[in-house]
């Protein structure tokens, strides 16, 4: 009988091989496991089996049971996976073809710019400081120690307003510069208590406007970003530290600067920090003016007229302050070689961004 | 500002390389912009102005240099004939290394020609066949190298040059005749080699913008002594007392007016040294006189005005003249020597003497009374001015020169003596006059030069570096300062040569700046603030700001940045047809740059639409926003109103056409619409209404107010087609937004909160109801929303329909509703009850009838 078992299962393996189909499994399936199947005629026949060998009889024919309904689920699963196989065979997609197009929205390079210098600055604990675009003389110079007829604002031409009413040497104008900011940032802060101003880290981003022709060099509508620092232990050290911090953070790591003496009347001593052409390596390129170096800000211990001005006492207080111009240092980075491009707002330009 | 360096030698000796000598003085202040070679040798490893792969340039470098086997000094013995060309010449010259026949077409030298050997031989620079010049005939500064040929038969291999060949200026009309003692044979760059460095002054360093100013800040920062020029004249004429006098009426607008004469002045050309010194540094040698003016001015600083003696005294009757300095009497008019006729103002201080204007005071000459080719003798005027009224009149009679350029800056009064000193001096030695003893000195308001203490402990608070008392001082010594200590405090005395010191806390930071800058700065260490941090109060109105443009960005929109500045005329394109500009009070500017850019802008919306028109050209599909401000003027001449807007505008098809097709049906008033429900929804403003409006410059129909509460916040559409045509748009639907983006950003509420995640499945249904054409959607949608209470989650319209099955004037609304319980599966019974409800109030209060 047990033979007869074995014989039943090689006999079922064997004729499971040659099944190709799902048609002839299923056939096969009524052929080895339904009703009238020898492997369910055993089953049948246990019964005039004698008693003391039903219990291996009966086993055995379990066993071929299971291993035949094992190989025919294997067998199916195999079927299928072929079939599927078969099916995708003809389903080959040109890779090359474009992708569905799919539209999105961009800021303009200046905000970007100008975002990651804030993101910058905020991880210093510089908060942004906003204020008006359009400004008095007062705010834009003489607050800032440029005294009316100053030499020094020949270096800031001014576009004035026309305000119908005569006001001296204290016009209306657009604003040269967010400095007016620092001024105003000082004496609301200072306001809240005269006699112990909370120490002061703000930068001061804003459009500005010149009297200038536009070129592909210059405009006359810019955006800066200054930035200003007080407290009672601020040094020109850590305006250096600050600074190149934030060169290397803008530029890399790697980041080669300089910071040489300049003239700012809001500043003192005033420096102009340099950054190493990043076009040429140092090596002078157009670019640089075959300096090679390229100017990226100005900056500067605050004038003590100003701390003054801002309601803090210079005599307690130090500061820095500096500026930058977002729209400069986005036409080095990308090398952008037409500033004009910025308020054009061609698409072309833009979508590069 | 042009400083040759040969003429900064006589004040300071060159201790470093040119180009570590302009990084050093970059670094101080004063930024060399260019270094030009006019002979000496480039710095290693740069050639021809390019640099080289091993050296880092630093400064810019361009020029000439003269290889000094090549291009050396010759004497010129005899200038003869060309056999056959009468405008060319042979020259039979010595170069120290034997006798050769040079070709030239010099004009300078057919006064020559012919003579016979030269009693006294021309000293001329020369360059042997090989030499690097530039090319005399071309423009501009091209290289070239002088080779053999053969010039209308005579064989020419070398040449004697020209200003130009040599890179001392674009002269070419002749060779260069150099002074008589210049030293045959030797190298010409050992005899007058240079080079010039390019100086940017700033205001701060007005002092510096002359020879002496730099070779100062050279002895300072190389830690040498300053070789001072001698201001000593050799007078032997009568004394200048009883032949001239000076009357100042106004001291504040004029410190000090000094007078020297010489007479018997011989007006010649200069030295050729001087000519050549006043060509680099900028300026065109004239004659003798003038050249000592300009060439006293370059060096010391202060400018001169030298008048001819004898016009002044015919003009008060042969009598000893009298200058008077006063403002101008209004109307007064002066032809200065540009020949331009000018009308004073009366703040203009004027030279003058009793018969009237002889000079705009620090600015410029008057005609008549100029020295010329005949003048004999010469009164020399130096005089300190009010440099602020110098400012004020130069900007009134819109005119420069190099005396205003330096006097608007300030210039010490104690230089009007030394100038004039100087520059008599200068004119003896150069015309072989007679200077008169003494000088006319009127010096009514003195200077007082600013004294001003400065501590260690100043130093390190502004500076964080640490130096000793004696280190300060030493410092300020280098920079000529009368330095005092007493312990630990320094006490300054500006010297007389600077005006930029002040006092107080601004002379302390003058200072501060002085030590620091040659200290150097690249010496101070670099710290990260250990100053306490300020309260980081962020900045939550910005953050708002950038949040929102983050949403529009994120709905498919470009941001764009515009021009503030425009014109009412451009404004006036968003005004139906027929209307002009409108009144409409703008901010102006009073000194526009453009005339197209006068006014700051009103209207956001006209910004954008400037930009869609810009790339209509190139694109069909715009979607764009911009968030500026726009700006109004004040009633009371006080400051404008500044108010941020937010206008977006879209055009074009929907989507992107592509090889498989995509939407591409023009985008319209939904488009927008979805755009805005969604930026109020990320925004977390859930009540705001659509409402129609009519108003310009919408189409009438197609046109929204968008409110929320009691607030106007702007009005969305598609443009009236007529007002579309004012642009050069193509006529697609152009839909635009503006609105007031302060009340928007007013209303974000600070947080918001979260529905749970349903936990159980919602009942899902569709209903269509047929309303009358006129009836809004949202009544119906506020009547479904209001029966339909907490269960109903979500209202979608997802069709209207109007044709066929409907009755004509009715339209069909089909709306998919979901209900769903928050604790429980809602059973289809409970579902069935609340859209019973809903359908029987739609019935009641629109009439609406369920369309099966």
């Amino acid at each position: 009988m047990l033979d007869q078992l074995e014989q039943i299962k090689r006999e079922a393996l064997s004729s499971l091989e040659a099944v190709q189909d799902d048609e002839a499994l299923a056939q096969w399936k009524v052929a080895h496991l339904g009703r009238s199947s020898p492997l369910m005629a055993t089953f049948d026949d246990l019964r005039d089996v004698p008693k003391e060998e039903r219990p291996a009889i009966g086993r055995g024919a379990n066993q071929v049971k299971q291993a035949l309904e094992a190989s025919y689920e294997a067998k199916s699963d195999a079927l299928r996976a072929a079939a599927v196989l078969q099916s995708l065979e003809k389903e080959h997609l040109d890779v090359t073809l474009p992708g569905r197009p799919v539209l999105r929205g961009r800021l303009h390079p200046t905000t970007q710019t100008m975002r990651r210098i804030y993101g910058v600055f905020a991880e210093m604990g510089f908060q942004i400081y906003l204020s008006r675009e359009v400004e008095t003389d007062e705010y834009n110079f003489q607050l800032l120690n440029f005294p009316p007829h100053h030499p020094a604002r020949e270096m800031q031409d001014t576009l004035f307003v026309d305000s119908g009413t005569e006001r001296g040497d204290n016009p209306i104008l657009l604003r040269t510069h967010t400095s007016p900011g620092q001024i105003h940032a000082m004496r609301e802060f200072s306001a809240a208590n005269p006699d112990d101003p909370p120490p002061v880290r703000i930068i001061l981003p804003g459009m500005c406007y010149r009297y200038e022709q536009v070129t592909t060099r210059h405009e006359m509508q810019f955006n800066q970003i200054e930035g200003l620092a007080v407290g009672e232990h601020i040094t020109f050290g850590d305006l250096k530290g600050t600074l190149s911090d934030f060169a290397r953070r803008m530029f890399g790591q790697q980041v080669r600067y300089r910071f040489r003496a300049s003239h700012f009347p809001f500043t003192e001593p005033s420096a102009e920090m340099d950054i190493e052409c990043f076009v040429c390596g140092g090596e002078g390129c157009s670019v640089c003016k075959r300096t090679g170096w390229l100017e990226i800000l100005g900056c500067g211990m605050v004038h003590p007229i100003v701390l003054q001005n801002g309601g803090y006492d210079p005599d307690r207080y130090t500061g820095f302050a500096f500026g930058m111009g977002p729209e400069r240092i986005t036409m080095l980075l990308y090398r952008i070689e037409d500033i004009r491009n910025y308020w054009a707002n061609d698409f072309r330009f833009l979508e590069q961004f | 500002m042009l400083i040759p360096i040969s003429w900064l030698k006589d004040f300071v000796d060159i201790t470093l390389p040119i180009e570590e000598l302009a990084r050093v003085l970059t670094m101080a202040g004063l930024e060399v912009e260019e270094v030009i070679y006019v002979g000496l040798p480039f710095p290693e490893g740069q050639i021809e102005g390019r640099s080289g792969a091993h050296q880092r340039p630093e400064t810019k470098v361009s020029g000439i240099e003269w290889d000094s086997d090549k291009i050396v000094v010759a004497a010129v013995h005899e200038v003869m004939p060309h056999p056959d060309a009468d405008r060319l010449v042979l020259c039979r010259l010595d170069d120290g290394g034997g006798e050769q026949i040079v070709l030239t077409g010099a004009p300078n030298l057919y006064p020559y020609k012919g003579k016979g050997a030269l009693e006294k031989p021309l000293k001329v620079p020369y360059a042997r066949e090989g030499a690097r010049i530039y090319d005399g005939h071309k423009p501009g500064q091209v290289l070239m190298t002088l080779k053999r040929a053969k010039i209308r038969g005579v064989e020419s291999y070398s040449m004697i040059c020209s200003e130009k060949e040599l890179g001392i200026s674009d002269d070419h009309e002749g060779i260069i005749v150099l002074d008589d003692d210049a030293p045959v044979g030797v190298p010409l760059v050992d005899y007058m080699g240079d080079a010039v460095f390019d100086i940017a002054i700033t205001p701060n360093i007005a002092r510096d913008a002359n020879i002496l100013g730099v070779a100062r800040e050279v002895t300072a920062l190389t830690n040498q002594a300053l070789r001072s020029p001698s201001y000593k004249f050799e007078a032997s004429g009568a004394p200048i007392a009883g032949q001239a006098a000076v009357e100042i009426t106004n001291p504040e607008l004029n410190p000090r007016f000094v007078l020297g004469l010489i007479r018997d002045v011989k007006i010649a050309p200069s030295p050729y040294w001087v000519q050549r010194r006043l060509l680099l540094a900028g300026m065109r040698p004239i004659y003798n006189i003038v050249d000592a003016t300009n060439y006293t001015m370059l060096e010391v600083g202060e400018p001169l005005h030298a008048f001819d003696y004898d016009v002044l005294v015919e003009r008060v009757g042969g009598k000893a003249p009298k200058i008077i300095t006063r403002t101008a009497r209004a109307g007064e008019r002066l032809t200065t020597l540009d020949g331009e006729e000018r009308t004073l103002s009366d703040f203009t201080v004027l030279v003058c003497d009793s018969e009237g204007a002889l000079a705009i005071a620090g600015v410029m000459g008057g005609a008549e009374s100029e020295v010329h080719e005949g003048t004999r003798n010469v009164l020399l005027e130096g005089a300190a001015w009010n440099f602020i009224n110098i400012r004020r009149t130069i900007a009134d009679q819109r005119m420069s020169s190099e005396a205003a350029y330096r006097f608007s800056r300030g210039v010490h009064p104690a230089m009007a003596e030394r100038g004039v000193r100087r520059g008599v001096e200068l004119m003896r030695q150069w015309s072989g006059g007679v200077i008169a003893e003494g000088l006319i000195d009127n010096y009514p308001l003195p200077s007082s030069d600013p004294s001003v203490e400065v501590t260690p402990r100043d130093v390190q608070r502004w500076l964080g570096i640490e130096l000793t008392p004696e280190e300060i001082a030493d410092i300020l010594r280098r920079l000529e300062f009368n330095v005092e200590m007493n312990g630990n405090t320094v006490r300054a005395t500006s010297p007389d040569h600077r005006l930029d010191i002040g006092a107080g806390v601004t002379g302390v930071a003058d200072l501060l700046e002085e030590i620091a800058r040659i200290y150097g700065y690249e010496r101070i260490p670099e710290t990260r603030m250990a100053d306490e941090l300020p309260p980081q109060t962020g900045n939550p109105a910005l953050e708002k700001e950038e949040h929102m443009r983050d949403l529009l960005v994120e709905l498919g929109m470009q941001e764009v940045v515009n021009y503030r500045l425009t014109s009412p005329e451009r404004e006036a394109r968003l005004l139906p047809i027929g209307t002009g500009p409108v009144d409409a009070s703008y901010v102006r500017l009073a000194n526009p740059i453009a005339s197209d850019r006068h006014v700051l802008r009103r209207s956001l919306l006209s910004s954008v639409l400037e930009v869609v028109e810009l790339n209509a050209r190139n694109r069909e599909r715009i979607a764009l926003f911009e968030i500026g401000p726009v700006f109004r003027p004040s009633q009371d001449g006080s400051l404008p109103v500044e108010v941020l807007r937010l206008a977006i505008a879209l055009t074009g098809p929907r989507a992107q056409l592509s090889w498989q097709g995509g939407d591409t049906t023009a985008m319209d008033f939904y488009d927008l619409k979805g755009a805005l429900e969604e930026l109020f929804a990320g925004l977390h403003i859930d009540t705001v209404r659509f409402e129609p409006d009519e108003t310009t410059p919408y189409h009438p129909g197609k046109c929204a107010q968008i409110i929320l509460g009691d607030n106007r916040l702007g009005t969305m559409g598609e443009m009236h087609p007529l007002v579309r045509e004012h642009y050069d748009l193509p006529e697609t639907p152009l839909i635009v937004a503006e609105l007031d983006l302060q009340l928007i950003l007013d209303a974000i509420p600070g947080r918001h909160t979260i529905r749970p995640v349903p936990a159980f499945p919602p009942v899902l249904e569709d209903i269509a109801v047929i309303v009358d054409e006129n009836m809004p959607a949202e009544r119906v949608l506020e009547v479904i929303e209001g029966v339909g209470g907490k269960m109903l989650v979500e209202v979608r319209l997802f069709d209207v329909y109007r044709g066929e099955q409907i009755e004509a004037g009715k339209k069909s609304l089909a709306y998919s509703l979901a209900y769903q319980a928050p604790d429980r599966t809602l059973t289809d019974k409970e579902a069935a009850k609340i859209r019973g409800r809903i359908i029987r109030r739609l019935e009641q209060e629109l009439g609406a009838q369920l369309r099966s």
